[in-house]
């Protein structure tokens, strides 16, 4: 049961929220989008049986990577520039 | 973040969660030899204690955290490391003298089916604890350093 509706519902997450980082303007929306795929990928770790690298994915992509990632946009700007694409 | 940080609702929820962050991250680390997890994985749960207290108190507190005492830690967690490693020289490099002797972190794993002690694995969770240090202070020392580096941060 968990392999048939938890791991697929978990992985549609992962693909949804970074199609959504993609696509967001605004850097901040982005960076919490990011912060939920890292919150599934653990999910789906979990799932797969393989607990050690669902906390460190956990800790490190969800914790370290959004820190660094929300400093670096207040130190740059919120906004991506719209004339870049 | 205007210099103020982020609201007093994140404030507060970050100052609630810094006990049960920090005592999860050492009980990744302690039960490193016994549990999913170890050096590295509870290391990076701490560190992820500093960047939230960054993120959330804003540039006017974080600045006043010095990298002084992080920087040293983590050089004497490396020492320490490799200090216990070259205990077990007249073995090998890396030798766990401690195992099955009865000091620290020395007891004798009973044979066949069990919860799993903490004062077994001889060497290895001092090594866990030395790790450990080290992840937390480097990656705390990481995040000061680019929280202090360009920019003003008023940006967003």
């Amino acid at each position: 049961m968990i392999f048939e509706i938890v791991l697929p519902v978990a992985l549609t997450g992962v693909i949804i929220s970074a199609a959504a980082a993609l696509k967001f303007r605004d850097m901040m929306a982005s960076v919490v989008l990011l912060c939920a795929m890292s919150l599934f990928m653990a999910a789906s770790f979990y799932i797969l049986q393989a607990p050690d690298v669902a906390i460190a994915e956990a800790s490190i992509g969800a914790g370290i990577s959004t820190a660094v990632y929300v400093i670096a946009v207040s130190k740059t700007g919120r906004r991506e520039d719209e004339k870049g694409d | 973040m205007d210099g103020k940080g982020s609201s007093r609702i994140v404030r507060n929820v970050t100052c609630m969660l810094s006990v049960p962050v920090m005592v999860f991250g050492l009980y990744v680390v302690l039960h490193g030899h016994l549990t999913p997890g170890g050096g590295f994985a509870g290391g990076a749960v701490m560190a992820t204690f500093i960047a939230l207290f960054m993120v959330s108190f804003g540039k006017d507190i974080s600045r006043r955290l010095d990298s002084g005492p992080f920087s040293v830690s983590e050089s004497l967690a490396l020492l320490a490391f490799v200090g216990i490693a070259l205990l077990g020289i007249q073995v090998t490099f890396f030798s766990n003298f401690l195992a099955n002797s009865g000091l620290l972190f020395g007891l004798t794993v009973p044979f066949g089916t069990n919860p799993g002690f903490l004062g077994t694995g001889g060497v290895t969770p001092l090594m866990n604890l030395a790790v450990g240090l080290e992840v937390f202070s480097g990656l705390s020392l990481i995040l000061i350093v680019m929280f202090r580096s360009g920019g003003d941060g008023d940006n967003a």
